[in-house]
């Protein structure tokens, strides 16, 4: 079985998206890789291609890629047309050479959303990723205010599905799977982590209203609830929290409407 | 000669940091706004200091070679953070982390530094709460435990095996809110190339914008570092492919010692390499060993059999024969030069007889498959995703891999590098571990070092820099370390070669493994100083960097960082070589006790050697750093 | 953003105002079938339900135009949404892009919203206004006279004798024409296919789906959708195939008496 299994080589050929830089036009190349060990890992594929085509003198792929373990959330291929391939819960770098045939033609090409501007050649911009954090995505808290970490219970079921939320790796599948390049699944993880948790409350709906505007604001499209995000994620992060950011979001609405702030802090005006 | 001053406040252990505290020096708070400082690195350690660095006020700028500061490597740490917190009642105490932490590092790290992180654990595990982050929590909502090596009480905490994720997380949304605030300007995709002293002090850097090319000149008042550590050199690691110790091998360059280059943590249960092209190691949980049974085959001839037609007779259950009393639970050092010992008699498993058996049959036989399967379904599930293998069915194959650097910078007491005003945090310094570093410790280290030490330790010596002093980054000194940054870039380019980078960081990798990894040898690591600077030489001959400078292009920020590899490949070698000793992760086969424990020489070896750049092809001048035990008496490590 | 811009101009305020409109339109479209079902009861029945909506005067009119805002803002949130999202997408398409798990219906919500928006158009025309068929339209046929008192909920509402408008025989007289049936059969099948997905994802929209009773959802969903489908399939269908014939003594049996052999003869 060890052997059996190590032993295996095919070979396939990768059509792979290139281009140079952001704003130019791109098209797919062929390359052929043969020989190779079906244990090897997609990216594994893409570094041997890689030392190819720079011993051939050529420029090689450019792709993006990191811990390799599933986890640092950089990897962002689609992969046949699947973010990060044919498997589900996986990332990029998760996937392998023995899930493909023998001969098998391999279309390989970056996330695609306007948010997500390709970079060159298989790498994207995932900045605004980011800007939506930073738009709410914490619990203000300085550093060395915290009371006591016991001072408050959390239900066990709370902190389990917080982490469910939690275990997002920020990679971008959920957009690229979706035809309308939403974000919501990545808010919604964000939003649903902190949004369970008791320390979370206080900034609740105004976390929500932030980052749910935040997304919009930097072109992220809409939910049309069909679920591609959940099935492409890589943590398989449930739509269930889209549900809750959507009833935390018109909560946050009708409450900040109708909800009278104190004129002493310029909140009244 | 490096004046190294440990800067070791005096008086009782339990007081150090306290009295510390209250006598440092500070800044005003409308002051601090005056004072820039540049965080290089954006895993637990810099996001958490930029984060609280701007809290208090400074003008924060914080740099990673990432496309977002969450994709730093903390965050595939897996099983948990220390904390002396004693919510088991199991008898837990500050001291007491502090005494295994030390004990585990081998008496090779300092007293007051180690007292301080187990002091602050408390605080780290109170602050990450409050940011939300979702630890494990018992049914009656309150903080749940695990135990870790090295440890006789319960006193990790965890959120399930992504630990290292929640906290980085935690330290970053805590940076966003900085980065949304204004307070923390951010710059992702921003490679450290080098570091500008003027005047005796870091006052800036230069950084490659890895999408556009563009070198770029920063000045501040400060320079921190929290670049993590360098096991890529071995090519094969537990690391990120990315992670790379250019940015402290460019300090060391220009004058900041680096600390016990050559200790190297090997962690022994991860997946083998299954052929030359692997790129990455995965670990599997040291969990494993407490229901796995480690074995080989008794006879060479039987190592490619199928496991399953090997009679009970005719395999070695060597830990267990080894070290009967710990079996296969022997710690991490131990088990991982046990298995280089039986591989290296060409009893080792699978293709590449680089491998040795963890075998679940018995523990099946005993508790059933679904008792095995939920205490570890989602690490057979990873073995299976990675190897095609069922580990239900058949043994796991593990082999050790390194995964921790305990060496790094040198740092005082505040943490800052013997050039002033460059500070160095996380696993980028050398401080806590000594020799060894238990698990669990690293991410409370990382959290230690940014939020609660820097935050006080940088106002010492910002006080002493006169605000709006910071040079302006026209200045000479900028100038030539942007013009050095473009030689090397142009050299990489100009080479003309035929060989890809990754051919070079393989037999790097295959150099450092095999004379300066679990079992290091005088023969072994003179070998290997004299076959580093051949690499060194035919890498800059024969390399082939395609592309430009002025793109996005991967292979030149490889080339960067693989020629710095090959460098610190040879410190390293030299610093294993001259510490004629054993302790912790340095393991020497000339000095070990009969048992294959480390055998230490106090006398000798009881300090920090601290390596001093001299100049390109001089030899580095050894400093030496004297580790005064005023608390502990070192004593020979026994867990059995 | 104030209420309104969160609602008007946020992606998931829009999605709300969709599901919020959708929960009114379902409700809608259900209350029809079930009054249009009359027709299969006596003459008295639709054509005194029909006055009773009649005479509602200006309350109609305010339900009526509830009605049209409601799907106004259902299209109008639709068609911003599908614009942004398609912008979103980028400049570049998949070269090649494999659904996941979407369901079918889910696909072609906009199409399937497209055809059920021109249905609505026509069917408007047709019964409401009598601006397409209009021979046979309500107000061209002789009016009808109520042959028992007619209750609604227990209250009399329509007196016996009193005349009233033949909603009976205009409908039975409209699904005569195979055109105009089939293209109704046609538009509810759509609408139902429409419902398949707008259904449980009004609940995901509002925020009260999870994966706890989804699957409850879902069933609860195929059944009203079939439901729905073959009580408006039934109408067109049984009238069209002759399954049901109109009343003796109604416009609607006369007219089709008169017709029926010339129809039968140019076949």
């Amino acid at each position: 079985m060890v052997a059996e299994a190590s032993n295996k080589t095919i070979s396939v050929t990768l059509r792979v998206w290139r281009q140079a830089g952001p704003n130019q036009p791109g098209s797919f190349v062929d390359y052929t890789a043969k020989g190779l060990n079906t244990n090897m890992s997609f990216l594994e594929l893409l570094d041997v291609v890689n030392d190819d085509i720079t011993r051939q003198g050529g420029e090689p792929i450019a792709f993006a890629h990191d811990c390799r373990e599933g986890i640092c959330g950089t990897c962002s291929l689609v992969i046949d047309g699947k973010p990060h391939g044919p498997h589900r819960g996986v990332a990029s770098c998760q996937t392998y050479v023995r899930s493909f045939a023998d001969g098998a033609v391999i279309t390989v090409e970056p996330f695609r959303a306007r948010p997500f501007p390709v970079v060159k050649d298989l790498i994207t911009d995932r900045a605004a990723f980011d800007k939506i954090q930073q738009a709410g995505g914490y619990i203000s808290v300085r550093t060395g205010a915290a009371p006591d970490a016991n001072a408050n219970a959390v239900p066990k079921e709370d902190a389990e599905l917080a982490m469910d939320a939690a275990a997002c790796i920020g990679c971008g599948a959920c957009v690229a799977a979706c035809k309308n390049a939403s974000a919501m699944l990545f808010v919604a993880a964000k939003v649903s982590h902190l949004g369970l948790m008791p320390q979370g409350q206080p900034e609740r709906d105004k976390r929500v209203l932030a980052m749910v505007n935040t997304a919009d604001d930097l072109g992220f499209g809409s939910c049309t609830n069909q679920y591609e995000c959940s099935a492409a994620c890589p943590k398989l992060i449930s739509h269930d929290f889209i549900a809750r950011l959507n009833r935390d979001y018109i909560g946050a609405t009708f409450r900040s409407a109708f909800t009278p702030a104190s004129a002493n802090t310029g909140g009244g005006a | 000669m490096a004046k190294l001053d440990s800067k070791i406040p005096s008086g009782p252990l339990a007081d150090k940091w306290r009295k510390h505290k209250t006598e440092i020096k500070l800044v005003n708070p409308a002051n601090k706004r005056k004072y820039e400082v540049i965080v290089v690195g954006a895993g637990l350690a810099g996001s958490s200091a930029a984060a609280t660095l701007a809290e208090l006020g400074y003008k924060v700028k914080s740099f990673v070679f990432h496309d977002s500061p969450r994709r730093a490597h903390s965050i595939a740490a897996q099983g948990g953070i220390n904390a002396a917190k004693n919510y088991q009642n199991d008898g837990d105490s500050v001291y007491r982390l502090f005494y295994d932490t030390i004990k585990g590092g081998d008496y090779r790290a300092r007293e007051a530094n180690v007292h301080r992180l187990a002091e602050v654990s408390v605080n780290i595990i109170d602050q990450c709460v409050a940011q939300g982050v979702p630890f494990a929590r018992e049914y009656g909502g309150l903080l749940a435990n695990r135990s870790f090596g090295g440890a006789q009480v319960s006193r990790t905490f965890y959120a399930r095996g992504q630990t290292g994720q929640q906290l980085l997380l935690g330290a970053y949304s805590a940076l966003s809110r900085m980065v949304g605030q204004g307070a923390v300007e951010l710059f992702t995709n921003e490679e450290m190339t080098d570091l500008v002293v003027v005047g005796g002090q870091a006052k800036g850097i230069i950084t490659r914008n890895l999408v556009s090319g563009e070198l770029r000149r920063w000045a501040a008042d400060a320079v921190i570092l929290a670049t993590g550590g360098y096991g890529n050199v071995f090519n094969l690691s537990t690391y990120a492919r990315g992670s790379n110790v250019t940015a402290i091998w460019r300090a060391y360059k220009r004058g900041a010692c680096f600390g016990n280059p050559c200790y190297t943590q090997i962690h022994p249960t991860c997946i083998p390499v299954t052929g030359d092209y692997q790129s990455k190691l995965t670990l599997m949980s040291e969990s494993l060993r407490n229901d796995g049974r480690i074995w080989v085959p008794k006879r060479k001839e039987d190592c490619r059999k199928d496991p399953a037609s090997i009679a009970e007779e005719d395999r070695d259950y060597y830990l267990e024969r080894m070290y009967p009393s710990f079996g296969n639970l022997a710690p991490r050092d131990i088990a991982s030069r046990a298995a280089k010992r039986v591989c290296d008699e060409g009893r080792g498993i699978g293709e590449t007889g680089l491998g040795v058996y963890l075998d679940f049959a018995d523990a099946i036989n005993r508790l059933g498959e679904a008792a095995v399967r939920e205490r570890y379904g989602n690490l057979f599930d990873i073995y299976h995703e990675i190897t095609d293998e069922n580990a239900y069915k058949t043994p796991m194959r593990i082999y050790p891999a390194v995964h921790y650097t305990m060496g790094g910078l040198w740092v005082d007491y505040n943490l800052m590098s013997n050039v002033p005003g460059l500070f160095v945090l996380g696993e980028a310094n050398f401080s806590d571990h000594g020799a060894n570093r238990l698990g669990a410790s690293a991410l409370m280290q990382g959290l230690a070092d940014g939020y609660f030490v820097i935050p006080y330790t940088i106002g010492d010596y910002l006080a002493g820099q006169k605000p709006g002093s910071r040079p302006s980054p026209d200045a000479p000194e900028f100038k030539e370390a942007e013009a050095n940054v473009r030689a090397m870039t142009q050299r990489l380019l100009g080479a003309k070669g035929t060989q890809p980078v990754s051919h070079f960081h393989k037999r790097l990798g295959q150099i450092m493994w095999n004379y300066c990894g679990m079992a290091r040898t005088k023969e072994g690591l003179q070998k290997a100083l004299q076959e580093l600077p051949k690499l060194r030489e035919e890498f800059w001959a024969t390399v082939k960097v395609p592309g430009s400078a002025d793109t996005l292009n991967q292979s030149l920020e490889n080339a960067g960082r693989v020629a710095d590899f090959i460098e610190l490949g040879e410190l390293m070698c030299l610093d294993a070589l001259t510490r004629e000793e054993s302790c912790g992760g340095h393991f020497r086969e000339e000095h070990q006790y009969p048992d294959g424990e480390c055998k230490r020489d106090d006398e000798k070896f009881g300090h920090v050697a601290a390596w001093e750049f001299q100049g390109p092809g001089q030899a580095p001048l050894r400093n030496v750093e004297p580790l005064n035990y005023e608390f502990v008496k070192m004593s020979v490590r026994n867990y059995k | 953003m104030s209420l309104i811009g969160n609602l008007f101009r946020s992606t998931v305020g829009r999605k709300f105002l969709m599901a919020v409109t959708g929960f009114i339109l379902v409700g809608f479209v259900t209350g029809h079938l079930v009054g249009n079902l009359q027709v299969f009861a006596h003459p008295d029945k639709i054509n005194g339900y029909a006055h009773f909506l009649q005479s509602l005067g200006p309350a109609l009119w305010v339900v009526r135009l509830g009605l049209l805002a409601a799907v106004g803002i259902h299209i109008w949130a639709a068609v911003t949404l599908t614009l942004e999202s398609k912008q979103a997408r980028g400049p570049e398409p998949y070269g090649v892009k494999k659904w996941i798990r979407a369901s079918v219906a889910s696909r072609y919500m906009r199409l399937t919203g497209l055809v059920v928006l021109a249905f609505i158009a026509y069917h408007l025309a047709h019964f409401t206004i009598g601006a397409a068929g209009a021979d046979t339209f309500k107000t061209r046929l002789a009016e009808y006279q109520m042959q028992e008192e007619f209750h609604l909920l227990g209250f009399p509402i329509v007196a016996k004798g009193q005349t009233v408008h033949d909603v009976y025989s205009m409908v039975f007289l409209g699904f005569s024409s195979p055109v105009v049936a089939l293209f109704y059969m046609l538009a509810v099948a759509l609408l139902t296919v429409h419902l398949l997905h707008g259904f449980d994802s009004m609940f995901q929209t509002i925020g009260w789906r999870s994966s706890k009773w989804s699957a409850a959802l879902r069933t609860v969903t195929v059944l009203y959708c079939l439901a729905y489908l073959a009580g408006n399939l039934a109408i067109p269908g049984a009238i069209l195939a002759g399954l049901v014939k109109p009343a003796p003594g109604t416009t609607a049996a006369q007219r089709i008496a008169a017709v029926a052999p010339a129809s039968l003869a140019q076949r």
